[in-house]
């Protein structure tokens, strides 16, 4: 007798399986006359051309990042939801700090502009220009403290 | 369940042999939702698809082959078959051959812990929801896999976009999921199918069994969680308004672009596969799965046996309108952009889905 998760390997050796066999009776039937146009890379009539392997955009990275932070949060919700009743009042306040500060971290992160799919804009720092006086010390002084500012 | 020791009684008396029965059970209840729902919905979904599209544009759609052109499937399956599988030069052969694979026991898996009805789950796991989504992971690094070894920009260009859309998708998706876990205080799809047994107003959509004032409390955060819920869905599966992956007018189609013959076709009933599992985990969970909304008719008549059937029956088309509801969308909204795609998931549905779980998880305190 096997466990639950026996009778899904089961699920999944079926579905493989059926895959191959479905391919294999296709390769029995079809023809198979290969020319060097057909095995060429599609790219819409043209000759391929470079590398399709090219840099691609780093927002998939962060996207995957802010996904695997946001997967582990969750993951460790999940016994909290099944029990969280058991200890009352108590119990959903431990999970609602937790769910505080992941919305907390959410926040962040829209704050930073990681959510956004255009690069996020950065602000260059702005020099006030001084209202011209003709105290001049006064002048480097209020320059000064604008820069460190 | 019940099919499953039948089938096991069926060859334990014939062989006397308790390991013959169960694996004969055990393949032949695996291979029953692929042989009697998935194969037989991919060839009515594929022709509804069409037809709904073409009445919805105001044509006519396939009417050569057959009644209303209900055969034309069955041709296009004949054809694929008939199809010459080209696998070009500079295609990373093994990876190529093993993505269909991957992607279609990926959307299988997910069929194996689905509550059918009553008498039929292919895998009674506790872990039910949890073990679907893990499951509808596994079609990401399939999906990848098709893009990164075809070696064609627009193939890598649509595994990169659907595997950021699934992936982001999912966490409102699990976030729904939670507030339902944190409802019934249960993971496993049957015991959930269960506990909205009776009358359509016991279903987790109007605020699961009882009468109580919670349960009057929930409803409207449960809408909004099934809103939610079938829009990341509707992400999940790569279904427009979310079909950037393989958007026709500028990436050819997608991670399946260098794919022909019988693999695309594996590809495209994947499709089709998952695209009944998520209408189903969307009725299982909201909408009472393989529970009437009114009684049965085999209670009635005193024919038990008819019981399992009807559940069946009505699993299936609460699936099948959710995908009716898919298409329909398909042809009512426009693509949306990369950037609006991301904006909805992060900065709409998961605060959403954020505060939704909060109130829920309030009330059931209270």
């Amino acid at each position: 007798m096997l466990t639950e998760f026996g009778k899904i390997f089961v699920f999944l050796l079926i579905a493989i399986i059926f895959v191959i066999a479905l391919v294999f009776i296709a390769w029995l039937i079809r023809p198979a006359r290969p020319t060097k146009e057909k095995l060429t890379t599609y790219e819409c009539g043209e000759n391929p051309e470079g590398s399709p392997w090219v840099k691609f955009n780093i927002r998939f990275y962060v996207v995957s990042l802010i996904f695997l932070i946001f997967d582990v949060e969750v993951v460790l919700l999940i016994p909290w939801a099944l029990v969280y009743k058991n200890f009352g009042l108590g119990g959903f306040m431990v999970g609602a700090i937790f769910l505080i500060l992941l919305g907390l971290g959410m926040a962040y992160e829209w704050r930073k502009g990681d959510l956004e799919w255009d690069r996020a804009k950065i602000i260059p720092p702005v020099v006030k220009r001084p209202v011209f006086s003709s105290d001049n010390t006064r002048e480097e002084e209020t320059l000064k403290s604008n820069i460190l500012v | 369940m019940i099919v499953y020791d039948f089938l096991y009684n069926i060859v334990f008396n014939i062989t006397q042999s308790a390991v013959a029965g169960d694996i004969t059970a055990m393949v032949i209840s695996a291979a029953l939702p692929l042989l009697f729902l998935v194969l037989p919905f991919a060839i009515l979904a594929v022709w509804l698809e069409r037809k709904v599209s073409a009445h919805m544009q105001d044509r006519l759609g396939p009417m050569r082959t057959g009644s209303h052109g209900w055969l034309q499937t069955i041709a296009d399956v004949i054809k694929l078959l008939q199809k010459e599988d080209i696998v070009a030069n500079d295609n990373d052969r093994p990876l190529f051959n093993l993505a269909p694979i991957l992607v279609f026991s990926g959307s299988y898996l997910v069929f194996a812990a689905l509550p059918f009805s009553s008498a039929y789950i292919g895998s009674n796991i506790d872990l039910g929801i949890i073990f679907i989504i893990a499951a509808s992971g596994f079609v990401v690094a399939g999906i990848l896999m098709a893009g990164w070894s075809s070696n064609n920009k627009y193939s890598l260009l649509g595994a990169m976009r659907s595997a950021a859309q699934i992936v982001s998708y999912e966490i409102p998706t699990i976030l729904v999921i939670l507030t339902i876990i944190m409802i019934t205080g249960t993971t496993n799809l049957r015991t959930l199918s269960e506990m909205q047994t009776g009358y359509f107003w016991n279903w987790m959509i109007f605020g699961g069994a009882g009468l109580s004032l919670s349960k009057f409390l929930f409803i409207p955060f449960m809408i909004i969680g099934f809103v939610t819920l079938y829009i990341s869905t509707l992400a999940e599966v790569n279904r427009t308004p979310f079909d950037i992956p393989e958007a026709e007018s500028e990436l050819v189609s997608g991670y399946h672009t260098e794919y022909s013959g019988m693999k695309f076709a594996m590809f495209f009933m994947a499709e089709y596969a998952n695209m009944f599992a998520v209408s189903a985990i969307v009725s299982a969970i909201f909408f009472g799965g393989y529970q009437s909304p009114f009684g049965y008719l085999g209670n009635t008549l005193g024919l038990t046996w008819m019981v399992p059937i009807e559940q069946f029956l009505w699993f299936a088309s609460k699936g099948i309108f959710f995908v009716l509801v898919q298409m329909w969308l398909r042809w009512t909204l426009p693509r949306l952009r990369v950037d609006q795609l991301m904006a909805l998931c992060w900065k709409y549905l998961i605060p959403i889905a954020f505060v939704n779980l909060i109130i829920v998880g309030l009330i059931t305190v209270l």
